[in-house]
């Protein structure tokens, strides 16, 4: 451990060193001297400010984030002190004792609580197995009091209400690794142990600073209640609004648009004026981009990390990043828009909750990217296909025609109704006019006098934070879609995913659909910090052990061992062809794009032909499918995959049909021929 | 192949010899033998002997059989044909009746008794004597993770190496773990298209490299470095053999839009395979456009036979291979008459991307000389029957 340490931090220091080479070898290696090298090179940001102008601002914002950082880093550091049995140095009877000990803690607990503490609780005990569940379940019972102190000026009250009367509560669905029966004895201690309350504060988060210590006593009367709820963590809607009532929503954005866009600089740009960004990382990719001339880039450097892609200056694969809002926190993922990576695309939508379509205002690039055969409409479709109903349209580069009205006008009103025959409702979707490399409107109103001349609305990230969070599905068993496959450190490997339904808890046993084998999650971490719990929802990250790596593959399903994801090689779809060039016919050979997983498929049998709007049969057994038709077909995947119907998971209902290249149909999975 | 001889009666019984040469022939061999054929060919069998002490001993023998065929089989990867039937022709080693399974071999001759030869059968002897030489093209699809290496021939395109791979996405701190595994995968491709009995570079005309985005530029641009770095003689002079085409994703049946790349078909235009492609790309844009002139199924072709109105016929050799000789007859008949009319009739290899999708489309489609719109209203509820028989 201690030696990984070093390598990390020797890391850092080649990192600083190696920025230090850059800067010096601009300077020799350039023969030409900067001014001329300006006279040759086209440099968009020219007439606006300098670089370091926005720098400064940036770091502005870093310092009042600052205070809301800690609370940020609060969860992770009980777990940070991560206490491995390994470099205990214990002997091997002690060892022998201390695992003996966490089974049976194990065994009343659950996986309630981390390993970490119960090994130190234990130690502490000298292997008393009594003292120290006595103490964890006292420290327990302290968290509790931890929990509503992270924020406590959020009204946690407006929002607890709402979840557990929104989300039908499905009683049968039991998390798997809680016996009741050891919950009765929990109940017995925590009784006996709340009278003598003489727990002490050990983690640190009762150790930590509290912000607001006058807020925290007029919640003191609930928090008597707390501990009860915690018992019931049978309910996942509770243990859902206990984990995460307090705690920002989550939203997950997908960037999408034509190519060169600008969609990664936009949100590069973005991150950097919110402080995300450290001044030394952008200062690099300032030089470095500027030593390969495009300086242009630099924003888009922060999410377009492999060497390929800022050689070739597009985004490739879908890049992550986050950041907080007032309300949220949000997760952005940057989708390419090159038309050969819209697999990858589609990978990043199907994980979205929202989307933010960006356009490039410049006179040509819109009409180019916009006519048939870009990827903005493409794009657009295909979100809307995977369930995004709320849009962001960010008319991008507006400073390129100073900022007239008429030009975002015109691209709005084209958008709006294209938006709306592609199935966007017009309150659900909002344009916002900005510029990505110069910064304008994306986090603060804008500075432009010819912006503000016609334009009031909400800055970009005002209308971030105005999305609706849609409904989390906690209480239904689990799903969870693999997008990909890696090796992590130490033990096990991690696969990474959404949550789709249900919840997934550290120590759960968990079935690999479709090779159907057991797992069991050894460790789960969400949005680069490890947690006990995933939602629904959300992105996590869970190290598994139990099978082998290369029985598990992108395309997989996580599913509850006792209500499995279906697995099937054919199911019944109802589809809506899109624009195509040759109409589909039975034994159409397409790819099926389900979630992360591409695999090769045949449409089998054409069933039935139907009305767009009024859904009526019109013709069964139709021969071929034309443009804009809706029908009923049966497809045959070359190998089993997990479908559900849509009508019971819809994320994992939803199929994308495409040939050559291009989209040709949207799919709902109705039924599912068991084979 | 090579035709020894043909003795053929005028009421179409009669024997053929043949004398494959490539392992392509095989597949025209298990197109043309169906059950119930007589095939005589050089084979080796266990037999065992009994002296006059009782004490047996048995030891192979080679001999000549003659068998009545009762099963056949076919292995696409390795082009072996095994013949399954009942010796009907008694010699000193194998009795009467006595099952045997016969494996043809390359370069023996074989002799094959049919009680009708048709005119596809003979058709198909013809095209498998055609001594034109026929170049084969490697191509390889690939994307990200995965990748087909297929070697085309005229009238088959075999897969000859599969490689899925699991590469981890690129994340934050964890890029080298998506370059690894893309020189990993890179590295397997590279192995595959180097193992000489998936592409044999004397034979080949071309290597085409297909794959979205950039996928097959680092690719060659990987092999040819490993290439000077290993000192690979092979690859290095062949460099000009490969060619680099875009395709949409590194499934099999992209190799569709491969073969339609004006590239691509500069070089191999007189393969089979890209004149299927084309064909069939032609069936479906009329069925876009004129759908009254296009149609598939066998009872609509029918129809549609009886008006002499077929221009193009577009069967796949999968329905002459059907077991039942009744069915076979009809799609004969349907051959002979549409050929008769003026039509032209192309037999797809269904060992092709083309054939297969045209298999799935019940194996029998066309293109017509002038609309039968009444055709299109007539209630179409057979097809099933013909594409699930199989």
């Amino acid at each position: 451990m201690a030696r990984h340490r070093n390598v990390r931090n020797r890391h850092y220091s080649d990192e600083y060193y190696d920025e230090d080479l850059y800067g010096n070898s601009v300077e020799e290696d350039s023969c030409l001297s900067p001014s001329d090298t300006a006279q040759w090179m086209y440099d968009r940001s020219r007439n606006q400010q300098a670089i370091s102008h926005f720098l400064d601002s940036a770091n502005d914002i870093q310092e009042e984030s600052e205070d809301e950082h800690p609370n940020i880093s609060q969860p992770a550091l009980e777990r940070r002190e991560s206490t491995d049995i390994r470099s205990l140095n214990l002997d091997e009877e002690n060892e022998a004792k201390l695992m003996s000990c966490l089974d049976a803690l194990r065994d009343i607990l659950g996986d309630t609580i981390s390993e970490n503490i119960l090994i130190q609780s234990v130690l502490k005990h000298n292997f008393d197995y009594d003292k120290a569940l006595d103490e964890i379940l006292n420290n327990n019972k302290s968290k509790q009091h931890g929990v509503p102190k992270v924020e406590p000026a959020k009204p946690t009250l407006t929002i607890d209400p709402l979840k557990p009367a929104a989300v039908i509560s499905v009683p049968k669905v039991i998390a798997t690794n809680l016996e009741p029966k050891s919950m009765a004895i929990v109940k017995g201690f925590k009784i006996g142990l709340s009278e003598d309350s003489g727990s002490r504060p050990q983690t640190p988060r009762d150790q930590s600073p509290c912000t607001e210590r006058a807020a925290i006593k007029t919640e003191q009367i609930e928090e008597v209640k707390t501990p009860k709820v915690k018992e019931n963590k049978v309910d996942p809607n509770k243990q859902y609004n206990q984990e995460r009532g307090s705690d920002k929503d989550h939203l997950y954005i997908v960037v999408i648009g034509h190519v060169d866009a600008g969609k990664s600089t936009l949100m590069g740009r973005l991150l950097c004026d919110l402080g995300e960004v450290s001044q030394k990382t952008l200062h690099k990719y300032e030089q470095e981009s500027k030593k390969i001339g495009k300086q242009s880039f630099m924003y888009a450097w922060v999410l377009d990390e492999t060497g390929e892609e800022r050689v070739r200056g597009i985004t490739m694969d879908v890049g992550r990043a986050q950041f907080e809002t007032k309300t949220k926190h949000v997760i952005i993922l940057d989708a390419p828009g090159h038309a050969d990576f819209i697999p990858n695309m589609i990978t990043g939508a199907g994980q979205a909750d929202v989307a933010l379509l960006v356009i490039d205002a410049t006179r040509g690039e819109f009409e180019s990217g916009f006519d048939l055969g870009g990827q903005t409409r493409e794009h657009a479709l295909l979100v809307r296909s995977l369930g995004v109903s709320q849009l962001a349209v960010a008319v991008n580069k507006l400073d390129t025609s100073n900022w007239s009205q008429e030009r975002f006008n015109e691209i709005t009103k084209k958008l709006k109704s294209f938006l709306k025959q592609a199935g966007f409702k017009d309150s659900d979707v909002t344009y916002v006019p900005c510029s990505g490399l110069t910064g304008e409107n994306l986090i603060k109103p804008p500075n432009e006098p010819e912006l503000l001349q016609w334009y009031n609305g909400p800055c970009l990230l005002d209308v971030i934070d105005n999305f609706n969070v849609p409904e989390r599905p906690v209480s239904k068993p689990l799903r969870m879609s693999v997008n990909d496959v890696f090796k992590g450190t130490g033990s096990g490997f991690c696969v990474s995913g959404r949550i789709e339904n249900g919840m997934l808890s550290k120590g759960d046993k968990v079935l690999i659909c479709p090779t159907k084998e057991m797992a069991e999650v050894r460790s789960i971490s969400l949005n680069d910090l490890s947690s006990n719990v995933g939602f629904a929802g959300d992105q996590v990250v869970a190290t598994i052990s139990g099978v082998e790596m290369q029985n598990v593959s992108v395309g997989c399903v996580l599913s509850d061992p006792i209500q499995q994801v279906p697995v099937t090689s054919r199911f019944e779809a109802r589809i809506v062809v899109f624009n195509v060039k040759v109409p589909i016919t039975k034994g159409f050979p397409v790819l099926i794009h389900h979630q992360s997983l591409v695999e090769s498929a045949n449409i089998v049998k054409l069933k039935a032909l139907l009305n767009k709007s009024t859904g009526e049969l019109i013709k069964k057994k139709p021969r071929c499918l034309g443009n804009n038709s809706v029908a009923v077909v049966e497809i045959e995947v070359c190998r089993p995959i997990c479908v559900e119907r849509y009508k019971d998971v819809k994320e994992l209902g939803r199929v994308m049909l495409r040939v050559a290249g291009v989209t040709i149909a949207a799919g709902l999975v109705t039924d599912i021929v068991t084979t | 192949m090579k035709l020894i001889f043909k003795s053929i009666e005028k009421d179409g019984c009669g024997s053929i010899g043949l004398i494959p040469e490539e392992p392509e022939d095989m597949w025209h061999a298990f197109n043309l033998i169906a059950e119930g054929d007589a095939v005589t060919a050089s084979t080796v069998r266990k037999v065992q002997t009994e002296s006059s002490t009782g004490s047996s001993t048995s030891n192979r023998v080679r001999t000549t059989l003659t068998i009545t065929v009762e099963n056949i089989d076919f292995d696409t990867q390795a082009c072996v044909l095994r013949l399954k039937g009942r010796n009907i022709v008694e010699n000193q080693y194998v009795k009467m009746g006595a099952y045997h399974t016969l494996d043809l071999e390359l370069n023996r001759k074989f002799t094959l008794k049919k009680a009708l030869w048709d005119s596809v059968a003979l058709e198909r002897v013809d095209t498998a004597c055609d001594p034109a030489t026929n170049a084969d093209v490697a191509a390889v699809v690939m994307q990200e993770g995965l990748a087909h290496v297929c070697l085309i021939t005229p009238s088959m395109t075999l897969v000859r190496s599969k490689i899925d791979m699991n590469i981890p996405r690129k994340r934050k701190g964890f890029v080298q773990q998506h370059e690894k595994g893309l020189n990993k995968f890179y590295d397997a491709v590279m192995q595959a298209i180097l193992r000489p009995k998936n592409v044999d570079f004397n034979i080949v005309k071309c290597v085409i490299i297909a794959s979205p985005g950039f996928v097959k530029d680092q690719f060659f641009d990987y092999m040819i470095q490993q290439a000077i770095k290993t000192d690979n003689k092979l690859l290095l002079d062949n460099r000009g053999k490969f060619l680099l085409v875009k395709a949409a994703s590194g499934f099999k049946h992209s190799l569709k839009e491969v073969l339609q790349e004006p590239a691509v078909l500069a070089k191999i235009s007189d393969t089979k395979a890209a004149g299927e492609v084309k064909l069939l790309e032609s069936f479906y844009t009329m069925l876009q456009l004129e759908p009254a002139k296009a149609f598939y199924g066998k009872k609509h072709i029918d129809k549609a036979n009886e008006a002499q109105a077929i221009e193009t016929l577009m069967i796949s050799d999968k329905l002459f291979r059907c077991q039942d000789i009744q069915k076979r007859k009809e799609y004969v008949a349907i051959v002979d008459s549409v050929r008769e009319n003026g039509g032209d009739v192309r037999i797809f290899s269904s060992m092709h991307v083309s054939g297969e999708q045209l298999d799935q489309l019940t194996g029998i489609a066309a293109v017509l000389r002038f609309p039968m719109p009444e055709l299109e209203d007539s209630d179409a509820e057979d097809g099933d029957s013909e594409s699930d028989s199989d």
